[in-house]
């Protein structure tokens, strides 16, 4: 599916320690603030519809008073193998040289097959139109396009964020290096749980990170090769 | 057969009597029809003016009561196909009453199911996208998509079952034109394209219906293994079975004999024809009905059982809710509907009589709606991920459109049976002088003018 192995682009990749991870969901508000994420309101959310390009699963272990409580922030893992990929009949996700999934909004006619193909349930339908009320319109990031409806939509890695950080390394004429991009839930997280960069660069944080004896990847028997690395000391 | 060979200007005001000489009850029909129609495209313009959001579909169930009907439909469509064609191919002799009703079929279902791809879009005014046609920006469908893959099936197996309809059509058509007057035979004649009814003519129609009887099996196959795979190319629990083309390709067969059987019965009452679609042939569809109940029981068990076997938790999630979950009534009801009650009363030849291959094949039609529906959502529900559980119900607009389907078929069918006779006259007196079995009997002097010994 991609040829990143051969790309001298920057392959980009999130870790994410769930030993640290409180559950907080402050990443969750910051991406749709970012993002321009629309709120679908109490109804639609109760049908299951509500938007959350990140979000914290929670499980329970144990019973009372013995509960453990596990957060997992789950976002769109950008597979190196996506499922998504190849089913969308019009080609509107594909994979970019820096290893992104990549969703194009003008291109997709919502036939939702992407959705049903991807493992981690981290694809969003927009059911309606957008409806921000107002002041909040005057919150919309201009740099992130607003869906319309009948359009799938996902984490993007704050790719906005990305081509400002490759843009500014260029201008300074050099190599993106750690520090560059910072999508917006890594950006705001309170404990520091979250780390994004080039998992090509020996040197970055990520990929020192991927390489702890508390790596692991979601589903990974499923073969998609995620480039999300959860830390996890499975106590 | 021992009885005389009915004489032709029988034959003709038996069988082409109905033609536009619709009476009351047609009247009816098609009101009744055409009002549900009507209120599906109300709740179509609905879902356009708003949005998919008036579905019931959410997040985890992105696919419900649209991909329901579609597969539905397409499967509906193979009645034509194995009647037609196949028994063409064996020249089975009992057929020939049966074909244009079965063709038809195929071709009015396919109509109605290759609609949803489109009505299921998120943005369905930008549908052609998925046909490969030189745009200003190089863009070209993805070919590795089974949805473009079903673009293409459908496409054609549509455009082959309308000349396999059209070909054997012709005949009559002529017959038509040559008893009507003014636009009816303006009409009639333009269709019919000339036919005189030379040797040559002949020739060359038998030879077209040989060739497309041939090619439009395979056709028919390929459409509902690609819609299969569909479900079949993903990763999902339940889905991703390597089963499953065979198992929708017989699933179609056995609701389309179901559809047969029933269109058969409606017009033999409605049209009196009691004395083309007899006993024999209810018999026989009946017993290719309960072949096809045994088939589908077989590879519905074969699926449920090398699951349940296998015990990976994210199938046993789907299996269980199935079997002894949330959908258990729904799931077993099916089982019963297609094979528990169908299978025994196919079966007994006392019970294989009119009536009984109609009950058996109303609860072969629903029970296989509810199959499709039980292949789609609660695989959907449940994803490998369990935070992500959902549920599912549909909305007045989603079951309005469902009953639009019934009532769009049934228009169809009447308008077409208004038109043109719904048993193929000169293929049933071509049968004639062989007998049902191909035995020879007593032959009256047939009406084309040969010599007789």
């Amino acid at each position: 599916m991609t040829d990143e192995h051969k790309s001298n682009k920057p392959q980009w990749a999130m870790v994410i320690d769930l030993d640290r991870c409180t559950g907080c969901e402050a990443c969750v508000v910051a991406c749709r603030v970012e993002n321009n994420i629309p709120t679908v309101g109490p109804e639609e959310a109760a049908k299951g519809r509500s938007i959350n390009w990140i979000r914290v699963e929670r499980y329970f272990e144990g019973e009372y008073p013995d509960v453990k409580v596990k957060f997992m922030p789950v976002l769109c893992q950008h597979c190196e193998e996506a499922p998504c990929e190849p089913v969308c009949p019009v080609y509107a996700t594909y994979h970019t040289d820096e290893g992104l999934n990549a969703q194009v909004y003008n291109r997709c006619v919502g036939t939702r097959y992407c959705a049903n193909n991807c493992p981690y349930t981290v694809r969003f339908f927009n059911f309606f139109d957008p409806v921000w009320d107002a002041p909040l319109e005057k919150a919309l990031n201009p740099e992130v396009s607003v869906r319309t409806r009948g359009v799938m939509e996902k984490c993007t890695f704050c790719i906005q964020r990305i081509r400002k950080g490759e843009e500014k390394a260029k201008d300074e004429g050099r190599e993106v290096r750690d520090g560059d991009v910072v999508p917006a839930c890594v950006q705001t997280c309170q404990t520091k749980a979250m780390y994004f960069g080039n998992i090509a660069d020996p040197e970055s944080e990520v990929s020192k990170l991927s390489k702890s004896n508390r790596a692991t990847r979601l589903l990974e028997d499923l073969g998609t090769k995620p480039r999300v690395i959860y830390l996890n000391k499975g106590d | 057969m021992s009885e005389p060979r009915p004489t032709d200007a029988k034959i003709n005001s038996d069988l082409l009597g109905p033609v536009n000489k619709p009476g009351p009850g047609w009247y009816a029909t098609v009101t009744v029809s055409g009002l549900v129609v009507l209120a599906a495209v109300g709740a179509l313009a609905y879902q356009f003016s708003r949005g998919l959001g008036v579905w019931g579909i959410n997040r985890p169930v992105f696919w419900a009561l649209d991909i329901t009907n579609f597969v539905f439909w397409i499967g509906i469509s193979h009645a034509g196909t194995l009647i037609s064609a196949i028994l063409r191919v064996t020249g089975a002799e009992w057929r020939r009453p049966v074909t244009r009703c079965a063709e038809a079929i195929t071709v009015f279902a396919l109509m109605i199911g290759a609609l949803f791809p489109i009505i299921h879009l998120g943005r369905p005014w930008f549908f052609y996208w998925l046909v490969p046609y030189p745009n200003e920006r190089g863009l070209w469908p993805n070919f590795r998509s089974p949805l473009a893959w079903d673009f293409f099936a459908i496409n054609t197996y549509l455009l082959g079952s309308i000349i396999y309809l059209y070909l054997p059509l012709i005949p009559d058509l002529a017959l038509l034109r040559d008893k009507s007057r003014g636009l009816l035979r303006r009409f009639y004649g333009t269709l019919s394209l000339g036919w005189r009814g030379t040797q040559l003519q002949w020739d060359r129609l038998e030879r077209a219906v040989r060739v497309m009887a041939v090619v439009i099996i395979p056709v028919a196959v390929s459409v509902h293994t690609i819609v299969s795979w569909d479900f079949a190319m993903t990763i999902r629990p339940m889905w991703h079975s390597t089963m499953f083309g065979p198992y929708f390709v017989a699933g179609a067969i056995f609701s389309g004999i179901a559809a047969l059987i029933l269109a058969m019965a409606v017009i033999r009452r409605v049209f009196h024809l009691e004395g083309y679609l007899r006993p024999v042939h209810f018999n026989n569809l009946g017993l290719l009905l309960l072949t096809m109940s045994l088939i589908w029981f077989y590879f519905t068990f074969g699926e449920y059982l090398t699951a349940w076997y296998g015990n990976a938790p994210e199938e046993m999630a789907v299996f269980r809710s199935k079997v002894s979950g949330v959908y258990a009534p729904l799931f077993w009801g099916t089982v019963v509907c297609c094979f528990a009650i169908p299978a025994p009363l196919l079966a007994i030849k006392r019970f294989r009589t009119i009536k009984g291959t109609m009950i058996a094949s109303v609860l072969v039609v629903v029970g296989m709606w509810f199959e499709r529906f039980l292949i789609i959502v609660p695989t959907l529900t449940q994803p490998r991920l369990t935070f992500n559980w959902g549920t599912y119900k549909p909305t007045w607009v989603e079951l309005t459109l469902t009953a639009g389907t019934f009532g769009y078929f049934v228009l169809l069918y009447a308008i077409f049976t208004r038109l043109f006779p719904i048993i193929a006259v000169w293929e049933y007196k071509e049968g004639l002088p062989l007998g049902e079995h191909g035995e020879a009997t007593v032959v009256s002097q047939p009406e084309v003018g040969f010599e007789s010994a």
